[in-house]
């Protein structure tokens, strides 16, 4: 075939289609449609103070729900990173007092990412799914977050330790942003950089989206499964140490049904459960939407009992619409 | 119901498929109480025909009425609604309930949501037309096949079927369950059923079919009565003209003192294959040929590292492989082209780009980070290369014609510059044009100093691509020879000679 015919080779032509464009920015549009709702029913809302706010609030469910993006696209599911970040709060926070708290904050992710490669290599040595894997593995690490402090609080108010949580960075004009949340950005641009920009991205989306494609493309598809799971579990125990040090206290029930939230917000920003396909982008999405509906409900005096039946609300929304637009 | 009346009418019926059309224009009537018959090459729209009166493929144009009515929702439902079922080349049952329970499921004797006894007087009642004689307590999953169809073709007349229409019905029988289901089919029709038969097992139709409509490139050719056609006329209808393929002209083969780039010296696999010797020279085109199921799909699997080699040696330039995975194979320079794009080769929800890029991402990246212009230049390079349409760098792999998806799926494998190049029915599904851009890439490689393995289930195209053939029958090679010593019925003769030499003492064995 020669160039000439390429270049007269008639093009469809590229039809956007409204039902197309909800489906792919359907979060955004509902975000933006809070915001306006929001500002102009109360005067608090539009304030940086509040905006940052709500980033520092929701810091460890940003950080979890970006790693576990990548699980997801990579066709598994993590039920463990509630439980992940248990047992990274306790062992930072016992780390912090009886060893070094700087050791502490470091501790917290690796332990995470220990735990996540065991999901990880559980998950394809056996070759189970890594719901029943992940389930499992949620009791055993709970179980051993009570283990390691008998059930008890550890109380952890060492200066060394809780900048992580507490301290804010001046912006100027009295604006000032907290170190986790920064830390979560870096986190977010990395899972971002990882997912779209190395081979490793590339092969979760191909191992998500055609196990056996990726299989004989010769991509090793059971490292890439355990190293999203890794990368998942280390992201539990960094949220799990931010969340020690902001509350100067450790507890072993930390973090329960953190991983339910995680899910929600992934499939809520439209990422496929189905694997093979999504963004990081989605899922801060959905984490920032399920928090805007929180501040809101806190910001007007809603009755607080209304914040769960209204996100799951959205959710179904959320997920109906993808689906229409997913019909032929 | 009266003779003469018309079952089923189509007018204009036009369906495409992601920018393929599959079905133009079609026209076909079919008279109530006879057995028709659809038939047509790979591809024609037999099938899909077929799927748009049972109901599963809205017509994108065109009108179908049944017994008068005109269809105004395509759906399984509304088409059962009608009286017309269909019986698929897949079963859809349910395997893990009985025979009795799959006949009736979505009609189970009932009162207000509870059931009640009385099936099994049911099934009695329908046994006693259709005398299939199957045990109705049954789990389906136990079944053989041709039982499991008689379990449909029950079910359908369960739900009042009057229009039966049956897709490849024969394909997985043997020839004594075949004869038993075209004693159905008669039965059927003496009770007034109409039947349509997808097909192209040319002499079940003739023997068991009034009326037959011959398909090509999705347009109906003709429609007549069968009395009169023979196996030649049909076959003839279904080709058209002879097809004017222009087979590109083969770089002269290799010096047999070349040294192979590829070796298989007695190799035998869980998959069936039992001491397979070839060689592949640099530059050199070798077809496999055989029938399907004979092996060749897992020779190229066990070149590829896919399956595990059990006995012999397998040699890449020269240098003996041991426990050979497919990574190993890809880092050495083994490249397939799977045959079932879909499902092996392509990953659908991704775009145009990562599948390009997706067997050879180590040579576009450092320490693991992505060099993306330089990976964008090189897909669309591909992209103009092949011809790839829509030639956009990020367009939906999942929405391209089969043959676009197989230029994707070649790209994936040009890119990488393999020394030993396997192809597996690299043009199956895909129209004509995309099919010569195709050999013409074949020819390129082998110009280039890859060493190929071609598959192809149509001799046609083995024979005029390659330098040399080897003939498999039941995991064995048993013979070899230069392609151009070889015609599309003297290697048939040849495979069919060797499978029936083979199975007879088996059937002798077996009585």
């Amino acid at each position: 075939m020669t160039d000439t015919t390429l270049k007269t080779a008639a093009r469809p032509p590229r039809r956007i289609r409204i039902a197309d464009l909800a489906r792919e920015y359907g979060v955004l549009v509902i975000i933006v449609v809070l915001l306006v709702a929001l500002t102009m029913l109360s005067g608090s809302f539009l304030t940086p103070r509040n905006l940052l706010n709500i980033l520092n609030q929701s810091t460890p469910l940003f950080i979890i729900s970006c790693a576990l993006t990548l699980v997801i696209i990579g066709g598994g599911f993590d039920l463990s990173t509630g439980a992940i970040f248990g047992v990274a709060s306790v062992s930072a926070g016992w780390l912090a007092v009886s060893v070094d708290p700087f050791f502490a904050i470091v501790a917290g992710p690796v332990i995470g990412m220990v735990l996540g490669a065991l999901n990880g290599v559980i998950i394809t040595a056996f070759n189970v799914h890594s719901f029943l894997v992940t389930l499992a593995t949620s009791l055993v690490y709970r179980g051993m977050a009570i283990l390691v402090t008998n059930g008890k609080l550890i109380p952890v108010r060492i200066e060394e330790f809780s900048w992580l949580g507490r301290q804010k960075l001046d912006l100027g004009g009295g604006v000032a942003v907290n170190v986790a949340v920064i830390v979560m950005l870096c986190f977010m641009a990395l899972m971002m950089f990882v997912l779209n920009r190395t081979t490793l991205g590339r092969a979760v989306f191909a191992v998500g989206g055609n196990e056996e494609a990726a299989l004989l493309s010769g991509i090793r598809t059971n490292l890439v499964k355990i190293i999203t799971f890794a990368i998942s579990g280390a992201a539990a125990g960094l949220a799990g140490v931010i969340t020690v040090s902001r509350l100067s206290m450790a507890e072993p029930q930390a973090g329960t049904g953190l991983e339910f939230e995680a899910i929600a917000a992934v499939i809520l920003g439209g990422t496929s459960i189905m694997g093979g396909a999504g963004a990081v982008w989605r899922s801060m999405a959905g984490v920032l939407l399920m928090a805007l509906i929180g501040n809101g409900f806190n910001i007007l005096n809603v009755n607080p009992f209304f914040k769960d039946l209204t996100t799951g609300v959205i959710i179904v929304l959320a997920v109906a619409l993808a689906a229409a637009g997913n019909r032929r | 119901m009266a003779a003469g009346q018309t079952a089923i009418r189509v007018r204009g019926v036009a369906k495409s498929f992601g920018g393929t059309r599959i079905l133009d224009d079609i026209d076909l009537d079919i008279d109530a109480g006879t057995v028709h018959a659809l038939v047509g090459e790979n591809g024609a729209g037999k099938s899909s025909l077929g799927k748009i009166v049972g109901g599963y493929y809205t017509p994108d144009e065109g009108e179908v009425s049944v017994f008068g009515e005109r269809v105004t929702r395509f759906t399984p439902r509304e088409a059962l609604s009608r009286g017309v079922a269909m019986i698929h080349q897949e079963l859809q049952l349910v395997p893990e309930l009985n025979v009795v329970q799959n006949v009736f499921l979505g009609r189970e004797s009932a009162r207000g949501g509870v059931l009640t006894r009385g099936d099994e007087e049911r099934f009695a009642a329908l046994e006693k037309t259709c005398d299939f004689g199957i045990d109705p307590l049954a789990k389906v999953a136990r079944l053989r096949i041709a039982e499991r169809q008689k379990v449909e073709i029950m079910r359908a007349i369960a739900r009042d079927a009057r229009v039966i229409i049956m897709d490849e019905p024969t394909s997985s029988l043997t020839e004594d369950e075949a004869d038993r289901l075209h004693e159905v089919i008669r039965r059927l029709k003496a009770q007034g059923k109409t039947i349509i038969y997808v097909s192209h097992f040319l002499d079940h139709i003739i023997a068991n079919c009034d009326n037959v409509t011959v398909m090509r490139d999705g347009r109906v050719v003709r429609t007549s009565p069968i009395a009169g056609e023979t196996k030649k006329s049909l076959v003839d209808s279904m080709l058209g003209q002879e097809s004017d393929i222009l087979w590109p002209e083969l770089p002269p083969a290799p010096d047999g003192s070349v040294a192979p780039i590829a070796e298989l010296r007695g190799v035998a696999t869980h998959s069936g294959l039992n001491g397979i010797s070839l060689t592949i020279r640099p530059g050199e085109i070798v077809g496999l040929i055989g029938l399907v199921g004979s092996g060749r799909t897992e020779v190229a699997r066990a070149m590829f590292g896919a399956d595990p080699i059990t006995a012999g040696q397998y040699l890449i330039a020269g240098e003996p492989q041991g426990r050979l995975n497919v990574r190993d194979a890809v880092r050495r320079g083994v490249a397939l082209v799977p045959e079932d794009r879909r499902k092996q080769g392509l990953v659908l929800t991704q775009t145009t780009r990562p599948n390009v890029s997706l067997g050879t991402l180590g040579a576009i990246s450092r320490s693991g980070i992505l060099d993306t212009r330089r990976e964008v230049a090189r897909v669309k390079e591909m992209i103009a290369h092949f011809g790839i349409v829509p030639g956009r760098v990020d367009g939906r792999v999942a929405r391209y014609s089969g043959g676009n998806q197989q230029k994707v799926l070649l790209s994936k494998w040009a890119v990488a510059r393999p020394r030993i190049l396997i192809l597996d029915e690299p043009s199956r599904g895909v129209d004509i044009g995309a099919r010569q851009r195709i050999h013409e890439f074949i020819v390129d490689m082998a110009r280039q100093g890859m060493g190929v393995l071609l598959i192809s289930s149509e001799l046609e195209e083995v024979i005029n691509l390659s330098h040399r053939s080897y003939l498999m029958s039941d995991g064995r090679i048993f013979g070899e020879a230069p392609s151009a010593s070889l015609t599309v019925e003297s290697a048939l003769h040849r495979v069919f000679l060797e499978q029936n030499r083979r199975s007879v003492p088996q059937e002798a064995a077996a009585q």
